[in-house]
């Protein structure tokens, strides 16, 4: 009798070493939730700094000077959380030892760099046409239908983590002017909260 | 007491190998043939002739294709394979349950 109680426990083994190892650690999501913080404060101090007030209501019409400062922060936030978040999920899949990394990771990296790629680009378009109100509801949105897209190859928490993303940035769309405080709860804080998720769960 | 449970279970994924290749195949899609010899640490010869036999049954299908000059064989897991992995799952819950 105990066999079938040793074949459930060998399925159950096989589903989770072939799959959980190849998503991102709960570690990442933390570490990159805390640079998006850190960058949405940057991009506060930026702006005082030339004496921009972010929730006067006018018309955001920045200088040269300013956008290439915000595009450093941007920039910077961008290589540390991914910097981050690569350095825990390759530990951790280096803890696992398997180096079956490749196809199901290929698969979510695809599935991810698509609508990542395209909104990117999106966004400098955005940027280039001085529309820059729209410049956070656009990451929002396009980085939780990636995720969403990527939900088919890993744990299904993602695809929540993307239907939330996706409801921040359309409500960020509409409440146009706080678009910072709106990407640093998509960014910051709800990859924080499911990293801690994460980590509960899975590790 | 139900005596059907013992019916519901699949001689075809009778071999801990078998469970092996679908458990990797239900939450993976499509998994080449070397990962699955990693994962499961077999012989090629023991993983093909068990491939071959799921193959067959139509619970698995196969994907050919060339990376660079190499041949790169991947599996993966039919409607049927999938339905009939997760019936044979029910009735092992369920025959470990009876017991209890």
């Amino acid at each position: 009798m105990n066999k079938y109680e040793n074949d459930l426990t060998h399925i159950r083994q096989m589903m989770e070493k072939s799959s959980t190892f190849i998503s991102l650690s709960g570690l990442s999501g933390v570490g990159a939730g805390l640079c998006a913080l850190v960058g949405c404060a940057a991009t506060f101090w930026v702006l005082s700094r030339h004496g921009i007030d972010y929730f006067d209501g006018m018309p955001n019409y920045y200088s040269y000077a300013v956008l290439r400062q915000l595009s450093v922060v941007a920039t910077l936030t961008f290589i540390s959380a991914v910097v981050v978040s690569y350095f825990f999920t390759a530990k951790k899949a280096k803890a696992a030892g398997l180096s079956m990394w490749h196809t199901s990771a290929k698969n979510t990296m695809t599935a991810l760099a698509i609508p990542l790629v395209v909104g990117g680009i999106f966004c400098i378009i955005i940027t280039y046409h001085h529309l820059f109100y729209l410049v956070a509801p656009c990451m929002l949105i396009f980085y939780g239908l990636a995720l969403v897209n990527a939900s088919k190859y890993t744990h299904r928490d993602l695809f929540w983590l993307g239907i939330f993303e996706l409801l921040l940035g359309l409500l960020a769309a509409f409440f146009v002017g706080y678009g910072l405080i709106f990407w640093g709860i998509g960014f910051g804080i709800l990859h924080i909260i499911y990293g801690i998720i994460m980590y509960k769960k899975y590790q | 007491m139900k005596e059907v449970s013992i019916v519901n279970l699949n001689k075809d994924f009778e071999s801990r190998v078998r469970l092996g290749i679908m458990s990797i195949l239900m939450v993976n899609e499509w998994v080449t043939f070397n990962e699955i010899k990693q994962m499961l640490d077999l012989s090629d010869g023991n993983l093909a002739s068990h491939t071959m036999a799921l193959e067959n049954k139509r619970y698995i299908e196969v994907r050919k294709a060339f990376v660079g000059k190499k041949p790169e064989t991947s599996y993966r897991v039919t409607k049927d394979g999938k339905k009939a992995f997760e019936k044979h799952i029910e009735a092992l819950a369920s025959l470990i349950e009876q017991k209890e």
